[in-house]
This record gives structure tokens, sequence and C-alpha cells, in this order.
């Protein structure tokens, strides 16, 4: 996961503590919430209202792939849907790509939602009656666009997708794998800088979803588009995600890399989540080195030089690699060519232990 | 005060309220009876333009051009026998009825129908409504018609018209109902504007139901047309009545069976206009 490169990207959308309360009463159910701080269970019980999505700020850059993971009944696809406003915000902004949706009219919307922003669901939502084509260009159809253009445009996403051999088809003559991939060529077809994926893979078999998660990162990094993508599964999220937001409750608890995540968990909810997750790929050597002069504190005749030397993004199975073809017992990490730090083997394993907190000891 | 001696009598405001209209709303209700009675004309004349032998073929080929040999088929044996039992005027005339009844029923219930998917409070206003105009016996309903349009195929289409409005409403709304949330979901993210929802997305979803919906509204029309035969409707109905008052079994059989044809041709061949088009039969995935 190259997580450096997305920090620096323009914020194409802004949330701004966003809530959603669901219920007739909001109004008050908010401002009990906000101001005197009571609980979902105290809102349930004096407004009958549900807190969908609990003042949730995040920030969507340019060229990333942003996971939300979280369980069913966390609030992640409520969230989605207030990214593109499906659902109205209770209370909090969205700025899309510098222009405030919340308070936009329905036509400005429109305007937004078609252009901007392209949304492929977990049901896929094809129209059983429209060919694979027609669905694909329907985004540009109701947009008023010809024919002969839509079409084009149609066949260049499904081409992308690699089903350009079954324009002509209808929905149900294709399988699950191959209508979402019809559902993101649709998505495609409007040329959208932003993608939101709500949960597009979920009800795919293991092996389909892993080709569909891979052929998706790829083909988004490669259009240079942006998504925010809402799963379930963590190790989707890890797959796919440039960073990961983990939601429970309607909140989000902890944003950041997949290593950050796993070495750094905010809390034990996040730790007993991230606990069976392979640290192999995930931990790479810039976490787990320590500095030169310590390692030369207790290694005092060791000869750095002689070191097998490994870059700061190496992760932990070529450290392992390293290691274990040698007759050495540490690794020089390097930085450009300049000496950064050192693993040693106990590095290595405290790297590769799920017990969060370990790892601190050794930094 | 003795009990037997209380009654409810809607009939005694309600018959006042009828007359009040008509004193106060002739120009009104004389205008609607002119372009019903214009519109009516005008589909009947269309209908006996052509004698009948040439009539049937035309439209048996026009049935088979359009729909298949057994529309061609069907149309030719209904209309066929309509002819042959001496009745082609009179399933002519019915036919006519059947149509602007089921044109103005499903222009005023169609509206409605959706109006009352999208708003909960329609649906509660009108589903009391709606229960009346279902159970109440069909021939009440020819007895204000009759008031405000005197006799003859005004109050009968009228009637007919009150008579096809709830089923096509309120399969309608069910229809409406029955789109798959996620489909609107896909309109409103891609930037649809309603319109485009409704007509790409809500239609053809809901189409199976309206359909049932408008063939329920053409059955119980044309048995409504029938029954107005008794306020001189004209058409088969009357063939009926006449056959019933003086007790001509064979007069009876006939337009009875003439009515069997034309409710055959009119429910099958709707249908399969309708659901020409539909994309494919829809095979297990």
């Amino acid at each position: 996961m190259i997580h450096s490169s997305a920090l620096g990207g323009e914020i194409l959308i802004d949330c701004q503590s966003l809530w959603k309360i669901f219920g007739h009463n909001t109004r008050a159910a908010l401002e009990a919430v906000t101001r005197r701080g009571a609980t979902k269970a105290d809102v349930l019980r004096d407004f009958n209202c549900v807190v969908g999505v609990s003042d949730v700020s995040l920030q969507l850059r340019r060229g990333e792939i942003f996971c939300i993971m979280g369980l069913s009944g966390s609030g992640k696809s409520t969230l989605i849907r207030l990214l593109n406003r499906l659902i109205d915000p209770s209370d909090g902004r969205v700025i899309v790509k510098g222009q405030d949706i919340s308070t936009m009219d329905a036509a400005r919307l429109r305007q937004v939602r078609a252009r901007d922003i392209g949304m492929v669901f977990q049901s896929v939502a094809l129209l059983p009656n429209r060919t694979v084509l027609e669905n694909t260009g329907f985004g540009l159809e109701v947009q008023g666009i010809g024919k002969a253009e839509r079409d084009r445009a149609a066949l260049a996403a499904l081409e992308k997708v690699g089903l350009s051999q079954w324009t002509d088809r209808y929905p149900s003559e294709l399988s699950g794998g191959m209508q979402q991939r019809v559902g993101l060529a649709r998505a495609l077809t409007s040329d959208p800088e932003i993608i939101l994926m709500d949960e597009p893979f979920s009800a795919l078999d293991p092996l389909i979803r892993r080709q569909l998660q891979d052929e998706f990162r790829q083909l988004t990094k490669q259009l240079g588009k942006s998504a925010v993508f809402i799963t379930h599964d963590l190790d989707e999220a890890i797959r796919i995600g440039d960073r990961i937001a983990i939601m429970t409750d309607g909140a989000i608890i902890q944003t950041g890399t997949a290593e950050e995540i796993i070495l750094n968990p905010a809390d034990q909810y996040v730790a007993d989540f991230v606990a069976g997750i392979s640290r192999l790929h995930l931990v790479k050597a810039h976490s787990v080195m320590i500095p030169v002069q310590d390692y030369l504190r207790t290694h005092p005749a060791s000869e750095i030089s002689a070191l097998p030397h490994a870059s700061a993004d190496a992760d932990m199975e070529a450290l392992i690699g390293l290691i274990s073809s040698g007759d050495r017992d540490a690794v020089a990490v390097q930085d450009g060519g300049r000496l950064t730090g050192i693993v040693t083997i106990r590095n290595l394993l405290l790297g590769l232990s799920d017990k969060p907190g370990r790892l601190e000891r050794v930094a | 005060m003795n009990p037997t001696s209380i009654r409810i009598s809607p009939g005694a405001w309600l018959a006042p309220a009828v007359e009040w209209l008509n004193g106060n709303f002739h120009a009104g209700f004389s205008f609607i009876s002119g372009m019903v009675e214009a519109g009516l004309s005008a589909v009947e004349a269309l209908l006996l333009a052509l004698p009948p032998w040439a009539m049937i073929p035309a439209a048996a080929l026009a049935a088979l051009a359009a729909l298949g040999w057994r529309m061609g088929l069907l149309v030719l044996g209904c209309l066929g026998f309509g002819f042959l039992v001496g009745l082609w005027e009179a399933t002519m005339q019915t036919i006519a009825l059947v149509t602007v009844a089921v044109i103005v029923a499903v222009a005023i219930a169609f509206p409605l129908g959706i109006l009352a998917a999208r708003r909960p409070r329609v649906e509660a206003a009108l589903r009391p409504i709606l229960d009346i105009m279902q159970t109440v016996p069909p021939w009440v309903y020819l007895i204000p018609a009759v008031m405000i349009f005197s006799l003859g195929r005004v109050p009968a289409i009228m009637a007919t018209i009150v008579y096809g409005i709830p089923p096509m409403l309120r399969l309608t709304t069910l229809a409406f109902r029955q789109v798959p949330a996620d489909l609107k979901e896909l309109g409103l993210a891609t930037g649809a504007p309603p319109r485009a929802i409704l007509f790409k997305i809500e239609i053809p979803s809901a189409r199976p139901t309206l359909l049932v919906g408008l063939n329920q509204c053409i059955l119980l029309s044309l048995a409504m047309v029938v029954l107005a035969g008794l306020v001189g409707a004209g058409g088969l109905g009357a063939e009926v009545t006449r056959g019933l008052t003086r007790m001509e079994m064979g007069l009876g059989l006939r337009a009875g069976l003439a009515i069997v044809a034309v409710a055959l041709l009119m429910d099958r061949v709707t249908r399969s206009a309708l659901q020409r088009g539909q994309g494919p039969k829809r095979t297990p995935a």
C-alpha cells in the first residue's frame, strides 16, 4: 500500500462533522446529543430517534481509494449516501470539489451527481429490460446525450471492464461478477472524478471478489479516479484501500493506512478487529526499525556495512527473506542510499506479533 | 322515542345536493356531456366506417401484422362472431363505450395512483373513497348519473368511468410501490431528472402490475357498460335488456355470447399489445 503519495493530493470530498439522525424530532435529538451529550440510547428513548451517523469528518483526496470499514448497522451505508446527498444530513457539511452540496438546489445537485460522482451499488441495480450497453449508457441518456455519443462512451467503459463482447445481452444473462462489472462500467461512463462504491463485491463468491478487487484497484489507479469504498470486510479494505476508516455505531473511530491501524489500533474494538490479519505484507521496515545508535549500543562489535540492506518500504516478508538467506541477524534500512535504521530479528518478530503495544516498547 | 323510528337517510341530503349541482352547474355538465358525446361518436364512427365484411378482415390483418397470428385469429373469431349473430352494430357501440370510458378512467386513475404511491396522506384519504366506490353495487351509480345527465350514453359512460377508476388507481399505487428502491436510488445517484426516473425506471418496472390494473379496468368497464343498457346506453347492453324485458331467450343468449367475445377480444389484445417490447423473457440466472 503506497500511502505517502495519497496524503498530498487535493481534497475532493470534505465532510465536516456530519450527523444523520433518523426520526421525527431530529432537531431536538441533535441538540440533545451535541449540547448535552446524550447517548444513542437516550436519544432513542427520549426522542424515538436513531442516530445513523454521528459527527463524522473525513477527506477524500485526489487519486486515493478511501475505504470505510464497518459491520452491518455501523452507519456506513448511510454515510456514503450523505456524500452525494441521497440522504440529507441532519447537520454538518459535505463539500464536493469546493462546492457545498448540502445547500445546493435540486438542479445543481443533479449536475454534480451526473458529472462528478459515480456510484456502484451492492445490488448492482441494473435495469432488467435494457441491454448491457443501454444500462451502461444510462447516466448519459438521462442527461440527454445523443445515442451515438453515449453508445461510444458506454462501449469504451465496457472495454475497460472487459465486457465489450456482451453489449447486446440482458442483465439476466450475466453472472453476478459480470453484472457488477457492468455496474462499474456504468459509473465510469460519464467519467466522474469520484466513485462511490457501496459494498459492491459483498454478494460475490470469494474468488470472483478477489479478482474484482484487484481489477478495481488497478483500474481506479490507471484512470486516476478517486473512490470511497464501503465494506464490511477488513481484508477487502486492506487489499483495496490507500486509507481505511473504521466505523462503529455511526462514528469513525480510526482513520489511517492499513499499517497504521494494525500497528496502533485506536481502541480495543479496532485491536480485536485487526487481530487476525497477517502482518507479513502490511508492516514495513520503517515501522519496526530502531535507530542505528541503539543497535550499536547493544551490538558494539557488529559491522553495519556488512549487513544486508532493504528499503524503508520493504515488508516483513522481504526482511525475513534477507535475514534467513544470510548469516547476519539484522538488516540495515536505507532510504535513498542513506542509512536510516536497523531491523533486528527481535524487531521483526514484534512486528509480526498481533499484540498491540509491544512495538511501542521497541521504538 | 321509539328506536324503530330512527333512520339514517343519506339520500335525503345527497339527492338535494345532486339537484343543486344540476341547477347550478348545468352549463358545466352540458359541456362535459357534449365532450363525451363527441368523443364517443368519433370512436363509434371510426369503428363503423367500414362495412363489417371489410372491417373484420382489416382488423384481423392489422392484429396479425402487429401482434402475430394468434391475435389475428382471435380478432377474426371474436368480431366475426358479433357479425354472425347479427349484433355487429351493437358490438361496435359497446367497444366504443368501453374504449372511451377506459381512456378517461386511466387518465384520472393513473396520475392519482402515482400521487398516492408517493404521498401516504393522499393514499390514506383516497382509500375509504375507493372502498366505497368498489363496494356500492354498480347500478346505484347510475342513479346520480341519470339525475345529472339524463338517459342515454353519457350517464352510462360516467358511471362506467367511476366504476373503472378504483382498480386502476389501486394497482397503479401498488405498482409504483413495488419499484425496487435500489433502482430509484440509481436514478437519483446518476442525476436523472424526475421525469427520466418516472419514464425510464419507474414505469418500465411497474409495467406488469400496471397491465393487470388496465386489464381489470377494461373488464369491469365492460361489465358496467352492459349493465348501463338499463339507462339507454345502447350497444350489447341494450340487447341484453331487451332480451330480459321481452323474455327473449335467443336474443339474450346471442347478446351475452357477443359480450363474452368482446371481453376476450379487449382483454387479450390489450395485454398482448402492451407486453410487446418488454425485453427478454427472464432466464433463470
